[in-house]
């Protein structure tokens, strides 16, 4: 078992980095999955000192289930932006600042969880507090900034605490 | 009327069974292609109509995730559907979901710094919004510079 964390130091970027080279390469042939291995063994084993506090690997199964969430939430904010963008004039939007807090520790889950605010359509996050603490989040039409920011916890900071903490 | 009905239906059987599987394919082509242009354009429409840069900053949102996205998803289709297959656009969804925040983000945080946005509330619990939290020798007003 060491031995085999000694070789793969960072399994699932392994994974990760193998099926992105055949992605690539647009093949599944012999030559290209060797090929995909080994540069899958190398980067992390020449990389591995660059990131020397890194998390836990994160709930695969969970983390795929949030993925599937994140697409459907853009499907539909999107429709939801187009028609707000579209019908309703300048003066009547209520666009304003939204601020979470956030209960996030780990700052892969907070990058994540703030990429995810600016991909649905309607919210972009702009910033984090100096501590960590809250995330500075810009909202195209939103009716009350405090149940902005409940949804948004809620609905994906909760899901990303279970997958990361 | 009834002799009317029964013709259109045998009709519409016969244009369900006249339909192959390469034709289903480019029928959701040309849906997943028309659906990627509108909302293309309607981030277009959103760049020139708000009127606040972080009102703007919304509008490219659409365009580069469900636009964009609908316009490779008619791609795959196509390429499976004629011949070989190619999950390349995948990849290019990956990348531009990785990529496409960052961006927004460096833009919204110039939009602070040049007070082109209503003022920020103060972060709870912190004291100041990372932006502003800059060595003393970088508070030059854009004048001095």
């Amino acid at each position: 078992m060491r031995v085999l964390s000694r070789i793969l130091p960072h399994p699932l970027l392994s994974l990760i980095l193998a099926v992105v080279w055949c992605l690539l390469v647009n093949s599944l042939s012999l030559g290209t999955v060797v090929l995909s291995l080994i540069l899958a063994v190398l980067i992390p084993l020449l990389t591995e000192a660059y990131w020397p506090d890194r998390p836990d690997p994160p709930r695969l199964g969970r983390l795929t289930l949030y993925v599937l969430l994140v697409i459907w939430d853009i499907a539909l904010a999107n429709i939801a932006v187009a028609w707000i963008v579209l019908t309703r004039p300048n003066a009547k939007m209520r666009s304003r600042w939204v601020v979470i807090p956030l209960d996030l520790k780990t700052p892969e889950a907070i990058a994540i969880l703030a990429g995810t605010i600016t991909l649905t359509p309607g919210t972009v996050s702009a910033d984090l507090s100096n501590g960590g603490s809250c995330l500075l989040v810009h909202a195209l039409d939103t009716g009350d900034a405090e149940d902005e920011a409940k949804g948004i916890k809620q609905r994906y900071e909760r899901r990303l605490k279970e997958i990361f903490e | 009327m009834i002799e009317d009905l029964i013709a259109m239906e045998d009709a519409f059987i016969g244009w369900l069974t006249a339909l192959e599987p390469v034709k289903i394919a480019d029928i959701a082509t040309v849906v997943a292609l028309y659906a990627g242009a509108f909302f293309a354009f309607v981030g277009s429409v959103g760049l020139l109509k708000l009127d606040t840069p972080m009102k703007r900053l919304h509008a490219p949102t659409k365009a580069s995730t469900l636009g964009v996205g609908s316009l490779l998803l008619a791609s795959m289709i196509q390429a499976f559907a004629h011949g070989s297959g190619s999950v390349h656009e995948v990849l290019i969804m990956a990348f531009l979901f990785v990529t496409a925040p960052i961006s927004a983000n460096f833009i919204s945080k110039v939009n602070l710094h040049r007070e082109d946005a209503d003022p920020t509330p103060p972060p709870p619990g912190d004291s100041a919004w990372a932006t502003f939290d800059t060595h003393p020798a970088d508070d030059r007003t854009p004048k001095e510079v």
